[in-house]
């Protein structure tokens, strides 16, 4: 059986800002969505102090458990060559946002469905990430493998909270590193 | 106190010395650079110090999926970043060309592969970047092409210059191409960065210096191909690339 080493990963850099982000990237629920809510936090490093150039990227089943996406996140326009945005109307399940000088992301997406507890894969990019790192952001607590095999402490770092003042949103704040450290995930 | 390169080029021997005996002692080869690589600073705070949670034994996690892109999402100039301008930029005509592989060597079709990178004098189109070299205003110095039937794909641009950074007293990137890729699962993602044969800087790099392996570090490393470069034109590179992670056809293959 073929095996091929893969290649190896490295840091995204400082300097991504102006090739990976694209406008309406944390755009994910189609136009005026009645059902459209927003994920937002920090990015912390083990300092504690906020992350301002990290890069966060997000896939998510559809509100029906769906995991087809669709083309359409970076849609382009042929006449100009620049950014068009989304088409308003379809889910394609990506978003991807760079943190602002305060460290700060926000999504406005769908709520994922699923056969179990429904999450949001997270992958976060930064200068001094020399690999990426995979975590997940659940919209509450559930029946769940990943979540019954943590601790109480570790477990609640997966948890979005729904904010008290603020309709259909939710905060998920990822800490690289320290104290209430995000709990990271490997899939090899 | 300022850190030197010697500073730096000591802990490098020392990680390198370490990693040859854990290699020795029968540990598996390391194809991805640790987390935690001191001699590149930002990592220091930036590394989760808890080990990653496994999940790899679920056929139903979301991350064995992921995103698609079309042609809409890409337009016919993205690949060549010669002609983004009104002008030619300055600097030495290349084209890059290579395929996206999965690990089993199986081609990744119709992903997107994105590429970012210096102008000829080594400044990136950023605003942060502060290095004193010229921007060049016929080079932006940013590409996206879909990956073909065969998995292939084909950048023209020009050759980035090497640049200072301030990791250390007199730290210089050797030169490279920053390369954002996607496999037909999540899992399978990867940022990475494409260098050019023979650079001198390659020892003094604590960037390239975190693959720690040899091999895997020579992968980083494009071959110049004679025959893909065009007369009286550009010079040609080839650099393949493969991913990692599993996607949910592996899962139904029962590996
Ligand atoms: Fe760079």
């Amino acid at each position: 059986m073929t095996y091929l080493p893969p290649t190896p990963s490295h840091t995204a850099g400082p300097f991504y800002g102006y090739a990976l982000p694209f406008p309406g990237g944390g755009d994910i629920a189609p136009r005026e969505h009645p059902d459209a809510m927003t994920l937002h936090g920090y990015v912390y490093d083990g300092a504690g102090e906020p992350v301002p150039d990290a890069i966060v990227e997000f896939w998510q089943a559809g509100p029906d458990g769906s995991l087809t996406g669709a083309p359409g996140s970076m849609r382009r326009d042929p006449v100009t060559g620049g950014f068009l945005g989304r088409n308003g109307v379809d889910f394609t399940g990506f978003g991807r946002v760079p943190t602002d000088a305060d460290g700060h992301y926000t999504v406005r997406t769908l709520p994922p469905g699923g056969p179990s507890t429904p999450y949001i894969s997270v992958c976060v990019f930064a200068r001094g990430l020399t690999h990426h790192l995979f975590t997940r952001a659940y919209l509450a607590e559930g029946p769940d493998a990943l979540l019954a095999s943590l601790t109480p402490e570790r477990r609640a770092t997966l948890i979005a909270r729904p904010e008290p003042n603020r309709d259909r949103t939710h905060r998920f704040d990822i800490r690289l590193q320290g104290e209430e450290e995000t709990v990271f995930l490997d899939f090899a | 106190m300022t850190l030197t390169q010697s500073d730096i080029d000591g802990e490098l021997a020392e990680i390198r010395a370490g990693y040859e005996k854990a290699r020795a002692a029968g540990t598996p080869a390391a194809h991805h650079p640790p987390r935690d690589f001191p001699p590149y600073r930002s990592s220091l705070l930036r590394h989760p110090q808890q080990p990653l949670v496994a999940v790899s034994r679920d056929p139903e996690a979301v991350e064995l999926s992921g995103p698609v892109f079309g042609h809409t999402d890409v337009t016919e100039l993205d690949h060549d970043l010669t002609r983004q301008h009104a002008g030619e930029p300055l600097g030495e005509r290349i084209t890059v060309s290579g395929r996206l592989l999965d690990s089993a060597g199986r081609p990744v079709r119709g992903q997107l592969v994105e590429l970012w990178q210096a102008n000829a004098s080594g400044r990136y189109a950023h605003q942060r970047d502060q290095h004193p070299a010229p921007l060049d205003p016929n080079f932006t110095g940013v590409g996206r092409v879909l990956t073909g039937d065969d998995g292939s794909y084909s950048f023209t641009t020009i050759k980035p210059g090497a640049y200072p950074w301030r990791n250390h007293q007199n730290a210089w990137r050797p030169a490279h191409i920053h390369f954002s890729l996607f496999g037909t699962a999540f899992t399978q993602r990867l940022v990475t960065q494409m260098y050019f044969p023979g650079d001198p800087l390659f020892a003094y790099d604590p960037i390239l210096q975190s693959v720690t392996d040899d091999a895997a570090r020579a992968r980083l490393v494009a071959a110049y191909d004679h025959s893909l470069s065009r007369p009286e034109w550009s010079l040609g590179y080839r650099w393949d690339i493969v991913l990692d992670g599993p996607s949910a056809t592996w899962i139904e293959e029962g590996r």
